[in-house]
């Protein structure tokens, strides 16, 4: 116990002396968790929009006032004739054009009904479909409102009364990308940093020479290891402290569950984390390899996470293969225990499984360990 | 016996870095591992403080079997090895206090041991180990190794790249700790060092050419050495290879190391010769061998 003891203490000097590490532990996460939830948010704005209007009526004109005043576009310009709005958006000035027919408002108030022409840039499909359902949904706004002025009265009676449906959105109901993503961008730091640091750590003792000068000591493997690995679960569990405390103050993400449950999950999880670490380091013999080695799985990890893009849209394969994912289990728990308050029961599943992984994670870490060193 | 090697045999996949190697060391003797780079001493040592198992052959460590007493023998054997491996970003205290600790011991139990050692390294305790020059890291290393009292003692190669006055320090001090009864095995590619040692194994390419003391090694040198000198040294060199008689020809400082392959050799026709081929300023005079000569004429 003495020597873990000691062994803890050295570690953590030789972090602390390390000058150029201490800011990247530390400061790195907190700037990354700054900009990133506050950058990488799905809500499209400012979408460059542009019109051609053939039938310069008043309805024209108030669908176009319509666009103006939604925040999410930008109307740019007025094109003359379709080959202008064509040629504007082959430039990449404009995103979406919409077409107003000749004789618009005449034709609608005769036939009830038209047509309206819709371009969009589709370059980016996920942000077209965004798009267009936007411009929709404006365009619906603007028919309810133009049948109530335009229609006689006796006309609407004889109508059946429209069903519209009023959404409420649960656990975030402003529907606010910041507390989606807050949670999520803290277990990659959390991840990123432990697993980079305790990969890197005892490559780093075999690339000094240390570990050998270690080994001949009658010192056991499971005391070096767990003296080493200890400092970077402490790192870990202080920065998903810090984390929380800057998605409090400065992001006001709802913190609905309990504190205690999410401590919990994160410090089981974290030796799943430090497993990885260690066997990638028992089969490198370098830092450098080992920091590639650790973003061939960070990178996998983050885009199979569910965190950027949604694990029930992707392929039958890849979701199972998201199984083997930490991170999804970490994102999954601090969603639903941050945002939704959820119980130990409602994550047991994810907790069992992360249990598992650590257990099997470490056992082949340790076995390669002796296998190897 | 303190040390004994019998048979042990070691690859690298096909390259056969030790060949059946078999010595032993008595106890407080002084033994030298005297090599070239690459003749397998390192390897020799990392299997005798357990870090690698041997292919073939067997040996005892202080009386233990290296394979089934692996865990006494880590706690007995004091090991330095070639390459600096102390924490370059812990002060010198702090290194030393980390090997006490996890040997189990403290830096004041055995402080007398290291005591000579460590007052030289003492106003630098506050030092990062990294800053220290290259004889104070040595001087370091030593003190680690030591700090648990053991009663073998491994030094790889502890003066290579060390300079002189340093180097002369280090043995100094190694032989002040035979006094104190511990068993120290010194692996070094210094053919002058050799005769420090209280008896030395000559290795090349894994084999053991001789193990004798270092005065018995001279003492059956075959053959008489001339110390030979002109002044073109390249052009002397060559001619004395051609020279119909010559057996060995090496280059040593000023001079060439020459010995004949006659019984009867006058020191007179290898001038009349040399002079044959214009060089001036020849001087022959016979010399004693040294280490040197004895392992290039085992190694040849």
């Amino acid at each position: 116990m003495k020597t873990i003891g000691y062994i803890i203490q050295k570690e953590f000097k030789q972090i602390f002396r390390n000058k150029g590490m201490l800011p990247i532990i530390f400061i790195l996460p907190l700037v990354q968790l700054v900009i990133l939830a506050n950058a990488a948010t799905f809500e499209i704005k400012n979408i460059k929009f542009a019109y051609i209007d053939n039938d310069h009526s008043t309805t024209s004109r108030e669908l176009i006032e319509k666009f103006d005043a939604s925040t999410f576009f930008n109307v740019l310009a007025n094109y003359s004739s379709v080959k202008q709005s064509n040629s504007a958006m082959l430039n990449g000035d404009v995103d979406v054009v919409l077409e107003i027919p000749s004789y618009f408002e005449r034709d609608l108030l005769k036939k009830k009904h038209n047509n309206l022409g819709l371009t969009i840039n589709a370059i980016d499909g996920a942000t077209a479909g965004v798009e267009s359902v936007y411009v929709n949904q404006i365009i619906q706004s603007f028919n309810k409102n133009l049948r109530i002025e335009l229609m006689a009265a006796p006309d609407l009676l004889a109508k059946p009364i429209n069903i519209t449906s009023i959404p409420s959105f649960w656990y975030n109901e402003t529907l606010n990308y910041k507390t989606f993503m807050v949670p999520g961008i803290l277990v990659l730091l959390v991840t990123m940093i432990t697993l980079f640091l305790s990969g890197m750590n005892i490559v780093r003792e075999k690339e000094i020479g240390t570990l050998e000068q270690i080994n001949v000591t009658p010192i056991k493997k499971s005391e070096f290891i767990i003296g080493k690995l200890f400092p970077f679960w402490v790192i870990g569990m202080g920065l998903l402290t810090i984390g929380l405390i800057i998605a409090k103050l400065i992001f006001d993400i709802p913190i609905v569950g309990s504190l205690a449950l999410m401590y919990a999950y994160t410090s089981i999880y974290i030796f799943v984390v430090l497993g990885i670490g260690l066997f990638i380091s028992n089969y490198t013999d370098t830092q450098q390899q080992a920091m590639f080695i650790a973003w061939f799985f960070m990178v996998i990890f983050i885009l199979m996470s569910g965190l950027f893009t949604p694990i029930e849209s992707m392929p039958q394969w890849a979701q199972i293969i998201t199984e083997f994912n930490p991170i999804k289990y970490f994102v999954e728990v601090m969603r639903m225990v941050m945002l939704k308050g959820s119980s130990f029961n409602d994550i047991l599943p994810q907790f069992l499984k992360t249990v598992l992984y650590a257990l099997v994670m470490n056992a082949l870490a340790v076995w390669s360990y002796k296998k190897t060193n | 016996m303190s040390i004994v090697v019998d048979g042990i045999s070691k690859s690298y996949k096909s390259l056969k870095a030790l060949n059946n190697i078999s010595f032993d060391v008595k106890e407080g003797e002084l033994f030298g591992l005297i090599g070239p780079d690459g003749a397998g001493k390192t390897t020799l040592f990392r299997v005798l403080v357990t870090l690698l198992f041997a292919d073939e052959g067997k040996a005892t460590v202080a009386g233990f079997d290296l394979v089934k007493d692996y865990k006494i023998i880590r706690e007995s054997v004091g090991y330095m090895p070639g390459k600096f491996s102390l924490y370059q970003d812990l002060t010198v205290e702090e290194n030393l206090k980390f090997f006490a600790t996890i040997f189990g011991t403290t830096i004041e139990e055995n402080y007398e041991l290291i005591e000579d050692i460590y007052v030289q390294i003492e106003p630098f305790k506050n030092r990062r180990a990294g800053k220290l020059s290259g004889g104070m890291k040595q001087k370091l290393a030593l003190c680690c190794a030591l700090i648990h009292k053991p009663t073998v003692l491994f030094l790889d190669e502890p003066t290579t790249g060390v300079d002189p006055v340093s180097r002369k320090e280090f043995w100094d001090m190694i032989k002040r700790l035979q006094l104190k009864g511990i068993t120290i095995l010194v692996s070094t590619p210094y053919m002058d060092e050799a005769a420090l040692c209280d008896r030395i194994a000559l290795i090349q390419d894994g084999i053991i050419l001789q193990i004798d003391s270092p005065e018995a090694i001279l003492k059956q040198y075959p053959k008489l050495i001339y110390n030979v000198r002109a002044d073109n040294m390249y052009q002397l060199i060559q001619s004395l290879k051609l020279y119909e008689h010559s057996h060995s020809v090496y280059p040593f400082g000023e001079f060439v190391h020459y010995t004949d392959k006659r019984t009867y050799f006058n020191p007179n026709d290898l001038k009349l010769y040399l002079a044959e081929k214009l060089l001036t300023n020849i001087t022959v005079e016979i010399t004693e061998p040294t280490i040197e000569d004895a392992f290039m004429e085992l190694a040849k």
